[in-house]
This record gives C-alpha cells, structure tokens and sequence, in this order.
C-alpha cells in the first residue's frame, strides 16, 4: 500500500510541475505544431494525390506517436539531474524502493505527454485532420502504449548514462534516428535493405505503426499507411518494453548508490 | 545512553579515484545527542552523510542507524532519518503546502489525496501546528517561488519533521543564507529540537555553528583529527603561550632555566603555560620584561591555524 501510495505521489508530482511550468508547457506543443502545420500541410498540398492517401493525417498520426514516445523519454532521463535538485533528493532518501519511483516517473512522465497529446489533437482538428469521436477514443489505449514504451526506453538510456550533460549530448543521437527510421513523417514501405533492417529494429517504429493502425482501421488507406498489425505490434512492444524495462531498471538501481 | 548511530572503520573511494574520500573513520552518536561533522571543503563530510543516509555505497566498514545495517536494513534506516541536502530540495512552482503533503504521501503517513481539502484532519492541524510556529500561515498555499532562502530552508525542515524521525541530518543547512537568515534558522532549530528532542547530526564548515554542538568532530582528508564535547576540542586545538622578551635576554633566559619552565627562544622567548597561569609565571620572573603577550587564540582562530597546518603538510 505504501508503495502504491507512493508512485501515484510521484506521478502526481511530475504531472502537477509540468502544468505549473507554463514556459514548458508552451515549448512542448511548438515542435509538433511546426511538423503538422508546416510539414504536413506542405506534404498535403503536394504530395497527397500522388501517394493516393492524406498525408496531413499520415504526419499527424506520426507526429502524435513520436511525441507521446519522445517526451515521455525525455521525461524519465530527467530523473538524473532531479536526482541531484528538487524534491527528487527527498524521494530517493524516503523509505520507497527504486522500482516504485521508476514505475511512478514512467506514469507521471505519461500523464505529462498524454497532456501534451490533448494540444496536438485540437491543433490537428483545426487543421483539418479527418477526425471522429470513435477514433479518438479508439486512439487513447494506443496512445498510453506508446508512451509506456517511450518510459521504458527512457529508463534504458537513463541507467547507461552518468550525467545529465550527456544524456542531453546523447539524446538527440538516440531519438532523431528513431524519428526518421520509424516513418513518423515519411512513408517507408519502400526501403533500402539496410534501412528496412534498421527501421525493424527501432523501437519508435511499432509505437507510430500501432497508432496508424487504430486510425486507419478499415479505411481504404489501410494497405498504404500500415506496415503491421496490430496483435504483432502488440507483441513486438511488449518485447522491447520487457527488455528496456528489466535492463534499465536493473542497472539503474545498480549503479545508483555505486559512485 | 542508546547510541542511535554508530560507524566503524568506514572507508569510502569512489570509483576511478586514488584516494579514499572517507577513510577508516570510526565514531558514535548518542540519542539526543546534537552531533557535528566539521571539517573544510572536500574534507569527506557529504561522502560521510550521503554513507549514513543510504543514497552512497561505501567501500567497507560498519554503519549502524537506528539498530539498523544500512544496507541490510536501508528501508527501516530512511523511515526513522530526516534530510536537510546542501541543494534546497524543494519544487519551486509547488506550494508550501503541497511540498509537505507529498512528503507525507512519499513517507506513507497519509494516503495520497490530489487535494489539501481531501486530506485527514488529523494532517490539516499538524501543518497548521508547523505553519504557526514558522509564520507562514497566510503563505501556506503560495509558490514557494515567492519564499526567502531562509523560508524556504525552514519549510524543509519542517518537512523533514513530518515522519518524526529519530535522527535529522543536516548537510551545510545554512550555505547561501544571510548571516540574519542563518541566526534565525538555528534558533527555530534549536526550538524545534526541544520541542521534538531528535537527535541532530550537522555537518558544517562553520566552526560558530558547530560550537552549540554537544560534540565536535572534525575531519580533514577523510580522516578523523579530533573529536570531544566543545570545550575538549577547544582544550586539543588550542595552544596558549606567553611571549615575553628583556634588555638583559640572557638572565631572562637562566631564570627561565632555572623555574623548570618549557619555551623556544626566537625573536621573543615563547614560554608554554603548562599548568600554570599566565598571571603565575609572570609573578615569579624577576628580570625585567619589555615584552609581554598572551597568545590566546579563539577557537576560530585555533581551527584556522589547524586546518592550515594540515594543508601544509
């Protein structure tokens, strides 16, 4: 009970200073607003008709994924420099196991891009994004997968770095990559061999396929925005979720205490 | 008296150092006691309590809080310990009062509620209790964004008192406050010290601080050089002399000689009290004195003199 206390505490916490920090809440729709609004209109207006679906959507929906993935990340690697301020000091001298603040961060850093994903859908509706109740709703269980996995992948580069000065070194080389491989914003049906294997073999990828999947479902588009289905997304998910979180949970707790 | 903290020959190196930051320190502190780690910067006081609040691994040795192995007992060593962190430890676009509901939500005192008006009674009169005796009733519900350095310490404070612990650990608590914010912060602490009797284990570079401490040890390269009550650590650092000096240095020099008195002769005769006064030594001299001063320094002073000597060497 304590322990559950705990991660909701934790959750609670990160969710209320990301909508108490009104600079970052307006950074955090910026970049997704530039890649629908721009880029997405750009593609729309000259490329729909060649590719014979919507590429305002397509970008949308990959956008969307990234996003939920990405700052959930981002999010969860916080947790180095917290470590060191805040109220983070305090939560990891409170009688709560590490894995209790783990699974609390990863949840409170879900809440926090779920939030943001609010900003991008009405962003999304005003542009035009063909929309409807029934989707949307359909898209939430979507959405929380990809942020989960996004927290686990967030905890996996967290245990293999030292200091916040290189988690932010490195996480860009860590997601940019990702944000092209995965297809977020370029179709990728057609790949290079070596592309194709490293696209396969990107975590972000079946996150931005599962989500396609739940907005495309029987749409005539399906066959040319959809890679997978949706059970071996599914499957494929919890494969890196288990992984990331198991490794990165292990060698955080690890080297946590070991300076 | 139980002894609620005890270290034996702990030794800490961290990785990919040379040198050991703690190294083979021993000491113990007694319930209620108000102990204090004194020592330079880079002495090994926040390896030390870092150690003893179970956020470091030490490389060897036996440390014991509360009854309690911490790294066997680590989660039954966090409940009965209060933190004070050199790094304010706050969330600043919190307020005062959710900053103390989180704590108690993390400490398991109370179930988590989003709201204040959710909460127990029982917590609502605790924090008004705590928020009367530092002032900040009106402010209970702003930012802490809005609150002074010295508030802000006090709040964490009062944070830390939240669970009760046994022991409160304070790691430089008054480093970037005022000299009127640091008075009143170790007047509220000592208030709140015989109002809640915790024991205290300060670490501090400030020898004034230290000087309230029922005990003092003070480290330097990781090393214990001394450790007693105030006046003990007084009595070790300080050395209390004469300077006296005559026209006539040689009949100054066989009187000396003569009274079986211990001094170096330089460019004034430096002459060791032993266990006579000042007052006694000077009574029995004949020979006309054209100098004459006591060394007696302060214990500021004293823990200058000592810490510089050891960065010499």
């Amino acid at each position: 009970m304590r322990e559950f206390n705990a991660i909701i505490t934790i959750a609670y916490r990160d969710f209320t200073k990301f909508l108490r920090d009104k600079p970052r809440l307006l950074i955090s729709f910026v970049f997704p607003l530039l890649f629908i609004g721009i880029l997405g209109k750009t593609f729309d207006a000259n490329l729909s008709s060649t590719a014979g679906f919507n590429f305002l959507a397509f970008i949308f929906t990959g956008v969307l994924a990234q996003v939920l993935f990405q700052s959930t990340a981002s999010g969860v690697i916080s947790l180095i420099e917290d470590r060191e301020n805040d109220f983070s000091q305090a939560v990891f001298v409170a009688p709560v196991s590490r894995y209790s603040i783990i699974l609390g961060k990863i949840l409170g850093e879900s809440l926090v891009s779920l939030a943001q994903a609010i900003g991008i859908v009405v962003f999304g509706l005003i542009l035009g994004v063909p929309l409807t109740l029934g989707t949307l709703l359909a898209l939430i269980p979507a959405a929380i997968i990809a942020c989960f996995l996004g927290g686990a992948f967030g905890i996996f580069v967290l245990a293999n770095l030292g200091t916040q000065r290189r988690a932010n070194q490195i996480f860009p080389l860590v997601i940019f990559p990702q944000f092209f491989l995965a297809g977020a914003i370029n179709p990728i049906h057609n790949l290079p061999p070596i592309l194709f294997f490293l696209s396969r073999i990107t975590p972000l990828t079946y996150a931005v396929d599962l989500v396609r999947n739940v907005y495309y479902a029987g749409t005539p588009e399906y066959a040319k925005t959809v890679l997978y289905g949706t059970v071996t997304n599914l499957l494929v998910i919890t494969l890196f979720f288990s992984i990331f979180l198991a490794l990165g949970t292990y060698f955080f707790v690890r080297n946590e205490r070991n300076k | 008296m139980p002894r609620v903290i005890e270290v034996k020959n702990l030794v800490k190196r961290y990785r990919k150092a040379d040198t050991n930051a703690v190294d083979d320190i021993s000491f113990s502190v007694n319930a209620g006691e108000f102990f204090a780690l004194l020592g330079p910067n880079g002495a090994g006081k926040t390896t030390t309590i870092s150690i003893l609040t179970t956020t470091l691994a030490k490389t060897s040795g036996i440390v014991t809080i509360a009854g309690r192995d911490i790294d066997r007992g680590a989660s039954a060593v966090r409940k009965n310990i209060g933190v004070i962190f050199q790094q304010p430890s706050l969330d600043l676009n919190l307020t005062a009062e959710e900053n103390v509901r989180l704590h108690a939500n993390l400490y398991g005192l109370y179930p988590f509620r989003p709201w204040y008006g959710l909460m127990p009674e029982q917590y609502k009169k605790r924090v008004h209790e705590l928020a009367n005796v530092l002032g900040i009733t009106d402010a209970l519900f702003d930012p802490i964004k809005t609150f002074s350095g010295g508030m802000r310490r006090k709040l964490e404070i009062i944070r830390s008192l939240m669970h009760r612990p046994a022991i409160l650990f304070l790691d430089e608590p008054t480093t970037g406050l005022d000299p009127v914010s640091r008075k009143n912060l170790w007047e509220y602490l000592q208030q709140m010290r015989s109002q809640e009797r915790t024991t205290i284990f300060l670490t501090t570079h400030y020898l004034d601080e230290a000087e309230n401490a029922d005990r003092i040890c003070i480290i330097d390269h990781g090393k214990i050089i001394s450790l007693g009550t105030p006046a003990e650590t007084k009595k070790g650092l300080i050395a209390e002399y004469l300077l006296i000096d005559a026209k006539d240095r040689k009949a100054l020099r066989s009187e000396l000689t003569h009274l079986g008195l211990a001094f170096t002769a330089a460019d004034l005769f430096q002459v060791s009290l032993g266990n006579k006064t000042a007052y006694q030594i000077v009574k029995e001299l004949r020979t006309p004195l054209t100098v004459l001063k006591i060394h007696n320094p302060t214990l500021e002073e004293a823990y200058l003199e000592m810490i510089q000597k050891e960065i010499r060497e």
